[in-house]
């Protein structure tokens, strides 16, 4: 199956998105291990500098819009530009990043070119010429392998999961410019960034998380101390976002995040059914829990049954030690 | 204001999952279906949208007999009418085809000034169908609305991205999808619930839609399913906190390779 794997490539802020590279390395590992190539969409305004990235890792084509209309994400403009190279170049892949911009923007495309559309996928593989995908439901409940009736198979990656190749300083991508229509019927006026240095859960590569068993949102500064010491996203269970404790962003579970870090630390977290279907794909979970018989050692690695109140502060000086030591 | 609310049901959030033997689906038996919550989120902001500025608010939902239930419940919450999608053929189709379906049904309700839908549906989890709609629509879209404002024939909406807030400003109609934060859902009375009986559900088959086989031919199946892989046994760290701690740090550098 040689044919050409295109994907969308995200750039916000003048900056190329990890994800991206994350996508464009399975990208390229899925065109050696079926013979094709691979190229990359790219879409901002004044963007030449971010785009030489795309080739050290693999792309061999970068098809570049570059406009000032297009300096901020827009749905249609966007959608017209990818659907315009889907269309002309005929792939038989398109991979896209599973983000805010992709979640958006992958199904636009594929509507307007009648393509199959899988999401939040965690692994690919080439099977009898064909794509195949493993992608979790329920929240991670259960895993579901899906495969494409004709192309494009068109697919959106989670963050996080996929490994970037090491980047080739020789390798560069030719460019093609491109123009698209930037006209739009809904359009970003203003952006409300969150606090300075705040890490976004579904990136992150070590969160921990807060519940119930911190008593009140008072307590609640001893696990983000915690994060800070470990230099981690902070989350937390259904039950204190509903109480009001903490904001809805941070709620990890069936109706907040999936998250897959490196490292969960789970603190005062019982392990409701639907807290576990968002994070027991986690490389390592530690459980930290006054109740011995709390689910959440079930799905945790390490576990520490104790006071949150004496342990908490006690591992927060010894991670802060540790990190200290280690740069 | 015309506002279309899409629903969906899926099964309750404290599920636990078994695979059907055919492997292809999950096990259906003993499920307790519930509205998806964050179509619950898109139910409420279509109320509060009619009982600030007036107008009507039509339910559509695509599934079996028991999706009725979904309808009624939005209706005893305050919605007017609602749509029901029933054909044999729709549970063999994917998120493009479900899409055209509602599409088609929106079609036949005539003008409107807002389709609301949740940003996802529970447990399928491919949070497609707002943006594919809008597509088909030819009607801009904003996802993940965690604010909405109607003035003026325009919107303004909040979306959460990564890190950030954007605000976006869109003509009418459009397409919004909600997620967790842009309300608080209010419970049906028993007023409501007595109401909602009169109120009508009209059924509409493929046929009446205007849909044949290849608009619905699946271009994505599921092949099979499994559980996630088991977890390792826990390891318990014993000691007063100060050696727990440590030990735990020790660990997670030594043995798991994490830090």
């Amino acid at each position: 199956m040689a044919g050409l794997i295109l994907t969308f490539a995200e750039v916000r802020d003048g900056k190329l998105r990890r994800s991206s590279l994350e996508v464009l390395s399975e990208a390229r590992r899925l065109a050696t291990a079926s013979g094709g190539s691979v190229a990359t969409v790219v879409i901002g305004s004044g963007i030449s500098g971010s785009t030489a990235e795309l080739g050290r890792y693999g792309a061999e084509k970068m098809h570049v819009f570059d406009a000032p209309g297009l300096a901020a994400y827009a749905t249609e403009p966007y959608a017209r530009a990818l659907a315009k190279v889907v269309e002309a170049a005929k792939p038989w892949a398109v991979l896209i990043p599973f983000t805010a911009m992709g979640k958006d923007l992958a199904p636009r495309v594929a509507a307007r070119v009648g393509a199959g559309l899988v999401s939040d996928c965690v692994a690919l593989s080439v099977k009898d010429g064909r794509l195949e995908a493993r992608r979790p439901m329920y929240a991670g409940k259960a895993y579901a392998m899906v495969r494409w009736e004709g192309d494009p198979q068109m697919a959106t990656l989670r963050a996080n999961v996929f490994p970037l190749s090491p980047a080739d300083a020789s390798h560069t991508a030719t460019t093609v410019e491109e123009t698209v229509d930037d006209a739009a019927r809904a359009r970003v006026t203003a952006i409300k960034a969150a606090a300075e240095g705040k890490l976004e859960l579904t990136e992150a590569q070590i969160i921990v998380s807060g519940g119930r068993g911190l008593q009140g949102p008072e307590n609640f500064h001893l696990v983000t101390s915690l994060g800070e010491a470990f230099r981690a996203a902070v989350g937390a269970s259904r039950a204190v976002v509903d109480a009001g404790w903490v904001d809805h962003q941070m709620q990890v579970g069936q109706t907040g995040k999936t998250v897959s870090p490196q490292l969960y630390i789970a603190c005062g977290i019982s392990g409701a059914i639907q807290h576990l279907a968002g994070m027991s794909s986690s490389k390592v979970i530690v459980a930290i829990n006054k109740d011995a018989d709390a689910p959440i050692f079930k799905v945790a690695n390490y576990g520490i049954v104790g006071d949150l109140f004496q342990v908490l502060p006690k591992l927060t000086e010894a991670a802060k030690a540790y990190f200290a030591a280690k740069h | 204001m015309k506002i279309i609310v899409c629903v969906k049901q899926v099964p309750d959030t404290e599920t636990r999952v078994k695979i059907r033997a055919s492997g292809t689906g999950i096990e259906e038996e003993g499920v307790n279906w519930i509205v998806s919550p964050y179509d619950e989120f898109a139910v409420e902001e279509a109320l509060r949208i009619k009982e600030a500025k007036g107008g009507e608010v039509v339910l559509v939902s695509l599934g079996p007999d028991r999706v009725q239930a979904a309808l009624r419940n939005g209706l005893a919450l305050g919605a007017d009418s609602a749509v029901h999608l029933k054909d044999a053929s729709f549970g063999a189709t994917d998120t493009l085809g479900t899409a055209r379906a509602l599409a088609a049904a929106i079609k036949a309700v005539g003008s409107i000034d807002l389709v609301l839908t949740g940003q996802q549906g529970v447990g399928g989890d491919n949070g497609q169908v707002p943006a594919l709609l809008a597509e088909l629509l030819d009607l801009p879209q904003v996802t993940m609305a965690v604010k909405v404002e109607i003035q003026d024939g325009r919107a303004t909406v909040e979306r959460e991205i990564e890190g950030a807030r954007e605000v976006w400003e869109t003509s009418l109609p459009a397409v919004v999808s909600a997620q967790k934060g842009l309300n608080e859902p209010r419970y049906a009375n028993l007023k409501g619930i007595m109401a909602a009986k009169k109120k009508p559900i009209d059924v509409k088959d493929a046929a009446a839609l205007g849909l044949d086989g290849a608009t619905l031919a699946p271009r994505t199946r599921v092949v099979a399913m499994e559980l996630p892989p088991a977890r390792p046994a826990v390891r318990m760290i014993e000691g007063d906190p100060e050696a727990q701690a440590k030990e735990l740090l020790r660990l997670l550098h030594e043995e798991a390779k994490v830090i």
